[in-house]
């Protein structure tokens, strides 16, 4: 039974994503890329449980492995975005307004 | 419900709400800065929420983790060049599948096979999209970073191979699914999946990078999402399936502006180009100019559109465009820039160079915002562009990009082309655009024909 709910939220999550993604102009096609790598680093939350429970020596070096991974993707992922979409100005920076 | 579990939860839906909210601040660039950095605290809460869970017994392999991963993503994020963003992304998508499918692999090695047929189907997914997400994305990586050379590398046979390839993983996980126990059977489905990427990446030329980058994001977004089934965690259901249905809309959009069907992405069999083009009357002419005569009629131009490509990348020459454009705009020239889709190695790789460059963003345009601008265009300045600019796309339909959309450039009154040689390059499409009697051929690196325009726009 949770795995329809689970499919339920599987579902309506996609489509929520591509209503809001559709929207989303070209021109930050490059940040939009790196912001949802950064939000997928989410695969964190699995592996900080593997990491830490101690079930087997196996998961654990499985888990530390997965936790580096996924937080290399947290990490470099929401700092390169935000470095992007710092460059995005709006104002042009020295043209005298001579447009024709 | 215990405290505790409550408060998990609600850092998870507090997370799933600003990661949905994050993404939706990216319609608008005002917005978007701050509202991904309310993303990124989501994404804090969310790790916080897991930290406190009962259990996690030990912490010292995830503190050693965290700070191995910090170490090497901070660089990653800080110092990586935008011009280095396609590959940068590629390795990025890697890391993420790398996580998906060890902790796929910790789960499966835990249960000692005895599991549900449903979770067995959720680990299954899971590993599949993760192992061929790794090795497809190494090898981009690979490709972009032109450690491997950027062309299709083609075997014989190789579709028939590739269709094997999945039939066989795919029978295995089906019976994977029935019987659970067979653990042999399960690392051998990772290892297909490996080489499934492998074979995928393969045969794909630079210039379709752009799909197959907004694929493996899609694919990297469904195996976080399956390892939210396996684990039933609903944050990363939902963060996957944002990133499922981003890459999936961008690689849609990416095929339709190369005018590939959907299916022929979703197969990978892509990026063998078709040789059957009609090749120019031989002798043909074109007209070459000086960087004196280009920098004239630009310094004279009341409507100028710039169009980059992939060739203003590899020159890293967006500055000197900047500095070319604003000499323009002083002596009362209007300059605007116009961005084909594809235009580069990944979606919006253009819009990012020349953002870096300091150009205003309002004077960035798509290609459906534009093109009808050409007609009363006095010089286009195509940059390291060739295919999102050629007329055989319109006219000549035994070419291999024949129905893409493209710049209207041909439509404007005059056109100034800047390219290393006539070469048509590892595509070996002709350009009709180049011999057209309006345009002009300006020769040599992109960046130092660019200085020398500078130099000449300030002397007139």
């Amino acid at each position: 039974m949770t795995s329809i709910t689970e499919l339920y939220v599987f579902v309506l999550a996609a489509f929520v994503g591509y209503q809001v993604i559709t929207r989303v102009p070209p021109l930050l096609h490059t940040p939009l890329m790196s912001a949802t790598n950064a939000i997928s680093g989410i695969s964190l939350v699995g592996s900080l449980v593997a990491a830490g429970a101690h079930e087997t020596p196996v998961s654990t070096i499985l888990g530390f492995i997965a936790v580096t991974s996924a937080t290399i993707n947290v990490v470099g992922g929401f700092l390169i975005t935000d470095r992007m979409l710092k460059m995005f100005k709006h104002k042009p920076k020295d043209t005298d307004g001579k447009r024709p | 419900m215990p405290i505790r579990d409550l408060f998990i939860e609600a850092t998870y839906l507090a997370a799933s709400v600003m990661f949905i909210l994050g993404l939706r601040s990216l319609t608008r660039p005002e917005f978007a800065r701050r509202g991904m950095q309310q993303a990124a605290i989501g994404m804090v809460l969310a790790i916080v929420g897991t930290l406190v869970k009962h259990e996690i017994v030990e912490y010292q392999w995830i503190v050693a983790g965290l700070a191995v991963g910090t170490l090497i993503g901070y660089p990653l994020g800080q110092f990586v060049p935008m011009t280095a963003m396609p590959q940068r992304i590629a390795i990025s998508h890697m890391f993420g599948a790398v996580a998906a499918t060890l902790v796929g692999v910790a789960e499966y090695y835990n249960s000692g096979g005895v599991l549900g047929h449903g979770e067995m189907t959720a680990l299954g997914f899971e590993v599949m999209f993760g192992s061929l997400t790794i090795t497809g994305s190494f090898m981009a990586f690979l490709k972009l970073q032109e450690i491997m050379p950027g062309r299709p590398i083609v075997i014989r046979g190789q579709n028939a191979f590739n269709l094997t390839l999945f039939a066989v993983t795919f029978g295995i996980f089906v019976y994977l699914i029935v019987n659970p126990d067979q653990k042999n059977l399960f690392y051998i489905m990772i290892a297909l999946g490996l080489l499934i990427g492998v074979s995928m990446v393969l045969p794909i030329g630079g210039a379709d990078m752009p799909v197959v980058v907004s694929l493996l994001n899609s694919y990297a977004g469904l195996a976080s999402s399956a390892t939210g089934f396996a684990i039933g965690n609903n944050v990363l259901i939902i963060a996957g399936a944002l990133d499922g249905a981003s890459g999936f809309l961008l690689s849609v959009l990416m095929s339709k502006a190369m005018n590939r069907s959907f299916a022929n992405v979703l197969f990978g069999a892509f990026g063998s180009v078709v040789k059957t083009t009609k090749t120019l009357a031989a002798g043909q002419a074109y007209t070459p100019v000086s960087a004196e005569d280009a920098a004239m009629r630009l310094a004279y131009a009341g409507r100028v559109i710039i169009v980059p490509g992939y060739g203003m990348a590899v020159a890293q020459s967006q500055h000197v465009v900047r500095e070319l454009a604003e000499l323009i705009e002083h002596r009362g020239g209007d300059v605007k820039y116009a961005i084909h889709p594809v235009a580069g190695r990944m979606p919006g790789h253009m819009n990012v160079l020349l953002a870096e460059a300091d150009v205003p963003y309002d004077r960035l345009y798509d290609m459906e915002q534009i093109n009808g601008e050409f007609e009363k265009t006095d010089v286009v300045l195509v940059i390291g562009a060739n295919d999102v600019v050629n007329p055989a796309a319109r006219n000549d339909p035994g070419s291999p990009i024949y129905g893409m959309p493209i710049l209207n450039v041909d439509r404007a009154k005059s056109v100034i082309v800047m390219k290393r040689s006539m070469n048509p390059g590892f595509a070996g499409i002709e350009n009709e655009l180049f011999y057209a009697e309006k345009t002009s051929m300006l020769f040599g690196d992109a960046k130092a024909s660019l200085t020398k325009l500078v130099t000449e726009v300030k002397n007139v």
